[in-house]
């Protein structure tokens, strides 16, 4: 009925939430939240050839989950891994969708080879030499819940440390009038079955009824409520405050995410 | 990691293709070697290609509060699980279970993209807006597979889609597998369902990977896959305490990365002899009890290649195997769960199918290939599932008794 796990590192990315410490201090009310698009960084672990096939969403992607590895001091190569993504790489679809609209249907074989979702997994896995179980999910707006409960799973029955990646790209016209996701926002957790020396605290997720958290800052609440991937706000805001809680996160129409949060500090 | 893992029994399987609408008409064209493989004449496709497109999507009825996931993708997966008593099988489940201990985890690559695709031929010729008609959420995004079926069959566990392009829904049997163990839930429905499009038409012919003839793979003269569509599902649940001999267990299931190339697999197949050890050791299995391979065999030169060195080196060069791709061409996404029915059904029917189209195996291809049925007792087949990213899976599967 519960699933647990350790959370050793926390990686974040997304408009005006620069990483973890950055991310942390806003959440926690240290610092005031200030929106700004989205900086994506260029993937500093992939060669020069693979960064430059790269768009948006695996540039975020491999950021945000090669933060949470580092602060976890973990091995990437080590770590099993889950990525959940909404939608994938808008920008990608957009382009291709839109040369086979044309008499000529002329298709690049580089974005054909980019657009499946499980794109920023393998580049994960070429960049850091992960050989390691990888799955990659989608549940539209419950995406973030769908690969919470999956990692949990997953580090609770094959007792296995893996990294929870989720993250979300705006998609260009005319496809944002359809999915209006306003800008890049990504999240990462390092998740372990048993408690290490860096451990930030313990968590444990059940499935429930009760309506999901929102958050007090408005502007806060807009990318929560606005970027599927940053459904995972109220988790990190319980991880930044360190202490003893619980949060419900938007999962299904039918159910939602109940996670007690314990410190290991 | 390898993990050994508790089987988990098929409650119920059903799988439609270009080679049939559910189990029985499958099994028969398995039977007579037929292939689904015909001439490419896909809405407005102009490529020198063979597909295996599934007859009657167009006119497959979705209920009518659920007409917003109409799309090819939808039509086809509400198509498959009106076959072999599925529905039926999932809703006394539900009875059983509860609808929300029972989650759906289905795994397509294009969902319902083929929405898009025509909707970007109807853009307002002022504003480039899409038509209003167009709905991305129930269509195109990939939950939408997911989606539609859990409303459908009116389940309300845990429900999501696997994408991980061809290797998707072999994925789904090992997320059902660590939610069944963890207790998230009592059973899930598994499975897959990809239907023609564009985007894999054109992106594959792009990649100079789509064949003109039907595909032949492990022939010498392969040049490329045909892509076909299907949507397969299993009912998944813990072993129950009474079962039937002939009933289908799945006994193991193992994965893999290559980390070696987004759209090529690891020239000596490693990640796929990681894939195929880790599923043997889940099993608790040593590689000479299993009696048949279902390969994941695209009849690509350096796909076979990869695989074929990479089931040698596990397996020695005695071990049956095949692929069906020849008769169904390569469905992508529904690949996995699709091969996964097709392995129950070596299991419960003692048929291990041959490859069809291949005419001269390649001799450096030291696996070994059947190129005619075999009937012969099958205990246990693994079957393989690789896609691109460097993405591996292989399942086994064995009879009960």
């Amino acid at each position: 009925m519960k699933v647990a796990a350790y959370v050793g590192g926390v990686g974040v990315l997304g408009p005006g939430l620069d990483d973890w410490p950055g991310a942390s201090a806003v959440l926690s009310g240290r610092r005031a939240y200030e929106s700004r698009p989205t900086i994506l960084p260029m993937p500093p672990l992939l060669a020069a050839a693979e960064r430059r096939r790269t768009g948006r969403v695996v540039k975020l992607a491999l950021a945000v989950a090669l933060e949470a590895a580092t602060r976890a001091g973990a091995e990437p190569a080590e770590l099993a891994s889950v990525f959940s993504s909404s939608g994938g790489d808008g920008h990608n679809c957009h382009e291709m969708c839109q040369a086979l609209a044309l008499e000529t249907r002329e298709m690049s074989p580089t974005r054909f080879s980019n657009s499946v979702h499980n794109a920023a997994a393998g580049y994960w896995s070429i960049a850091t030499g992960s050989k390691r179980e990888s799955t990659v999910l989608c549940a539209h707006d419950a995406s973030f819940c769908a690969g919470l409960l999956e990692a949990l799973a997953e580090v609770a029955v094959d007792g296995q440390s893996l990294l929870l990646v989720a993250y979300d790209v705006e998609y260009p016209d005319p496809l944002r009038a359809k999915r209006p996701i306003p800008d890049a926002f990504g999240a990462a957790l390092v998740l372990t079955p048993q408690r290490e020396s860096g451990s930030l605290a313990r968590i444990e997720a059940s499935l429930g009824c009760e309506p999901a958290d929102s958050l007090a800052d408005p502007k806060l609440e807009a990318l929560r409520v606005s970027t599927p991937a940053a459904r995972c706000l109220p988790l990190l805001r319980e991880l930044a405050v360190q202490t003893r809680g619980r949060t419900v996160l938007d999962y299904l129409d039918v159910s939602n995410t109940i996670v007690h949060v314990e410190p290991c500090h | 990691m390898l993990h050994a893992m508790r089987p988990l029994f098929l409650r119920g399987f059903t799988a439609t293709s270009s080679i049939g609408r559910g189990v029985e008409q499958t099994l028969q064209s398995l039977a007579g070697q037929r292939s689904g493989l015909r001439i490419c004449e896909f809405e407005t496709v102009r490529l020198d290609t063979h597909i295996g497109e599934v007859a009657g999507v167009d006119t497959e009825e979705l209920p009518p509060d659920l007409k917003r996931f109409d799309c090819r993708n939808n039509r086809l997966a509400a198509l498959a699980i009106r076959q072999d008593g599925f529905d039926e099988a999932v809703q006394a489940g539900a009875s059983r279970w509860g609808r929300k201990r029972i989650g759906i985890f289905i795994g397509t690559s294009t969902s319902g993209i083929l929405e898009t695709e025509l909707a970007y031929r109807e853009r307002d010729p002022v504003s480039g807006a899409l038509p209003a008609s167009f709905e991305y959420a129930a269509t195109h995004n990939s939950f939408s597979a997911a989606d539609f079926l859990r409303r459908r069959l009116h389940l309300e566990g845990p429900a999501m889609v696997v994408s991980c392009a061809c290797a998707s829904s072999a994925k789904v049997f090992s997320s059902a597998r660590r939610m069944i163990e963890a207790d998230l839930i009592d059973a899930a429905v598994v499975g897959g369902v990809d239907s023609l499009c564009l985007t894999t038409l054109y992106g594959f012919h792009s990649l100079q990977l789509c064949s003109a003839a039907p595909c032949r793979p492990f022939d010498i003269a392969r040049d490329g896959i045909s892509i076909g569509e299907a949507a397969a599902f299993a009912l998944l649940e813990r072993v129950p305490d009474t079962l039937n001999g002939d009933d289908v267990l799945l006994l193991g299931i193992g994965e893999s990365s290559d980390a070696y190339h987004m759209s090529a697999p690891h020239p000596e197949g490693h990640g796929a002899r990681r894939a195929m050890l880790a599923a043997l050791s889940a099993a608790g299995l040593e590689p000479g009890s299993i009696d048949y391979i279902n390969l994941h065999g695209t009849g690509t030169p350096s796909n076979d290649r990869s695989e074929s060195q990479a089931v040698t080196s596990v397996f020695g060069a005695a071990t049956p195997c095949s692929s069906t791709k020849g008769a169904t061409g390569h469905t992508l996404g529904a690949a996995g769960a699709l091969e996964a029915v097709i392995s129950a059904l070596a299991v419960k029917h003692g048929l291990m199918p041959g490859g069809v189209n291949t005419e001269h195996v390649d001799p450096m291809l030291t696996a070994h290939y059947l190129k005619r049925n075999r009937r012969a007792p099958v205990a246990r087949v693994l079957s393989n599932s690789f896609g691109f990213g460097g993405t591996n899976c292989s399942l086994i599967f064995g009879r009960a008794g």
